[in-house]
């Protein structure tokens, strides 16, 4: 059984008297362990669909099940419960707490995991060492590299160990070198640690990373060259 | 990290904001738990009065006199057990006439009435050995025996200086002339909102030297047997003289005083009005000084959210934000008005008693401080737990 099932979503938006369709009855299934990159155009759906296996936003119908639990199931807290213990988010900016220190980032999630506080910090320092940032753990965002602050926002994804991780652009602000970097760092964590990846990118070299790549085009998937 | 220290890190954020914040409701506080001092202090002005006393006065007004040939006639009211008269002097320091007190001009048996209120504790011993009056403090017999004696508050006795067996000069207003006193009792108010900034000295000396003999009180002091019978002993009283030259006006002590501070007219109603628009007011800036707070971090608390965080956690974190900001400001400036005003010890020249803020009002000040981070931060807090996720993200994406 697939670990994301994506059955026949339709997502669409209003904006004021139009409506606008971002995914038409889109259907796909990604197995655990997968590493998957998704491609397309600006505006072909791509995040929207990123954002529907994670939780973060529902379908306007058709269903999202991950890791057995049906996600248009799912409402406020329990939604956000899940998420907490399932899904591993890593963004295009990194989106880290300015005010807070690599190692405070990390840690965030735990906030929401009953553990105590000698704990949170232990697991935050390991995540931070998968990533080779043990060295980086008090300082803020604004003394990183960008390439040094994505591996932060990658420990925080993975700090609460969950089954997916979804990664929306995560070399897309970084120079060649950095982005290899990072690319290198998810393969890693997809076959050392099994956390299956969808990643979102423009990037074809970044895409090689990964196991599938597919396609997306006005909403409609397609498979892309294997 | 804990939640709490989120918080906290949040608040460093913008530090001059938040400082800046924290302060106007620590003003707003202050002005409030000083202004609500203000209104206690009149209210305490009107507890000294005893509703176990009456006072009559002139029908017409205070400042007209009674003849004191109606002490006798009182007396025989049924509920009166004693009777005592005073005067308002109303001099002024001839060194400093800025420098007020009040100086009141009292039967030999108008302090016993207030034995319970004060306590004598300096005096002299009379040159001449003799017996008080029954009931007189034996304490007081120096001043008892002497013509120009007179009682002082220990308030005014330590401000002015003054020493035992001095001599205090005085000049008259209502009465001309240079009037000598001499110090011979310093009293101790056992209740606080008791004046202690007054002279007491012997009637007969202002009625001699002042009057010409011609025996007129100010006000008439009437200790009743029964405080119950204060309603029937009153109406009795006016009666008596309802058709005299000089018709009485009678009232318990309490509403005497009361009687002082309602001259203030609708100073108490403007105090109270004006401490609660200040704090309305800084209501609004804490408001607002939230509501940017927030919307700076919107793409923050959609991040929050899709780690995890859900909307009731992101709902408590802006509220106790705003909460710790303005109980931290709040708490401060309600402390800080106890030690000020306290600490000035400002008593309106012994008119009112010594201005205090009650606990009971720092904890109110401090209470209306967490109320304003409540209010302050409720817009903000729902806003930000309300925000669909995709929609904070894209603040930034």
């Amino acid at each position: 059984m697939a670990l994301v099932e994506v059955k026949n979503v339709r997502k669409t938006y209003r904006r004021e008297a139009e409506e606008l369709t971002v995914l038409d009855g889109l259907s796909l299934e990604i197995a655990e362990g997968d590493f998957v990159a998704l491609m397309g155009p600006s505006g072909s759906g791509k995040t929207t669909l990123l954002n529907l296996i994670g939780g973060v936003d529902q379908p306007s119908s058709g269903d999202v099940v991950v890791g057995g639990t049906r996600l248009t199931g799912l409402r406020g807290k329990q939604l956000a419960r899940w998420r907490a213990r399932n899904i591993g988010y890593i963004f295009q900016l990194y989106n880290l707490i300015p005010v807070l220190t690599a190692l405070q980032n990390v840690e965030l999630p735990l906030l929401l995991v009953k553990m105590s506080g000698k704990e949170r910090r232990e697991r935050a320092r390991h995540a931070l060492d998968i990533v080779g940032l043990e060295d980086r753990l008090k300082h803020f965002p604004r003394q990183l590299s960008g390439g040094q602050e994505q591996r932060v926002a990658i420990a925080r994804a993975v700090v609460s160990d969950p089954t997916v991780l979804l990664a929306d652009e995560p070399t897309g602000d970084l120079d060649r070198k950095a982005g290899a970097d990072i690319l290198t760092l998810l393969d890693r964590l997809n076959k050392e640690f099994k956390k299956t990846i969808v990643m979102v990118t423009h990037d074809p070299t970044a895409a090689e990373r990964a196991h599938r790549r597919l396609h997306l085009d006005k909403g409609v998937l397609s498979n892309g060259p294997s | 990290m804990s939640l709490l220290s989120l918080v906290l890190v949040n608040l460093g954020r913008n530090k001059r904001r938040t400082i800046l914040t924290a302060l106007s409701v620590l003003v707003a506080l202050f002005l409030f738990c000083a202004l609500r001092g203000v209104l206690d202090t009149l209210e305490a002005s009107i507890r000294v009065g005893s509703e176990a006393r009456l006072v009559t006065r002139n029908a017409i007004s205070l400042i007209f006199p009674l003849p004191l040939s109606y002490q006798e006639r009182l007396l025989t009211v049924p509920g009166v057990r004693s009777v005592s008269y005073a005067n308002w002097f109303g001099g002024r320091d001839p060194v400093d006439q800025s420098n007020f007190y009040a100086q009141f001009a009292v039967a030999e048996n108008y302090l016993p009435i207030y034995a319970s209120d004060i306590e004598i504790v300096a005096f002299d011993r009379p040159q001449v050995a003799g017996a008080v009056p029954p009931g007189v403090d034996p304490k007081l017999a120096a001043f008892m025996n002497e013509r120009d004696a007179c009682v002082v508050g220990e308030r005014l006795f330590n401000r002015m200086k003054w020493k035992l067996g001095q001599t205090v000069p005085v000049s008259g207003t209502i009465f001309p002339g240079t009037w000598t006193f001499t110090v011979r009792a310093v009293y101790h108010a056992k209740n606080p909102a008791m004046n202690e900034e007054a002279m007491f000295f012997h009637w007969k000396y202002l009625s001699e030297k002042g009057m010409g003999g011609q025996g007129q009180v100010g006000w008439y002091v009437l200790e009743l047997s029964d405080p119950g019978q204060a309603g029937a002993v009153t109406r009795a009283v006016d009666a008596l003289y309802a058709n005299s030259a000089a018709a009485t006006h009678t009232e318990t002590e309490r509403a005497f005083q009361a009687g002082f501070v309602s001259m203030y007219g609708n100073v108490p109603f403007l105090i109270g009005v004006i401490g609660l628009a200040v704090v309305f007011a800084i209501l609004l800036v804490a408001a607002n000084t939230m509501m940017m707070a927030t919307r700076e971090r919107t793409a923050e608390f959609g991040v929050m959210k899709t780690l995890g965080f859900d909307d009731g956690t992101i709902f408590r974190l802006v509220l106790v934000e705003a909460a710790v900001i303005t109980f931290g400001g709040g708490a401060l400036g309600a402390l800080l008005a106890k030690l000020v005003i306290e600490g000035s010890d400002f008593n309106a020249m012994g008119l009112l008693p010594p201005m205090t803020v009650r606990w009971a009002t720092v904890l109110v000040g401090v209470a209306i401080a967490v109320v304003i981070g409540a209010a302050s931060g409720l817009v903000p807090a729902w806003q930000a737990s309300q925000r669909r996720i995709v929609d904070a993200l894209r603040r930034v994406e």
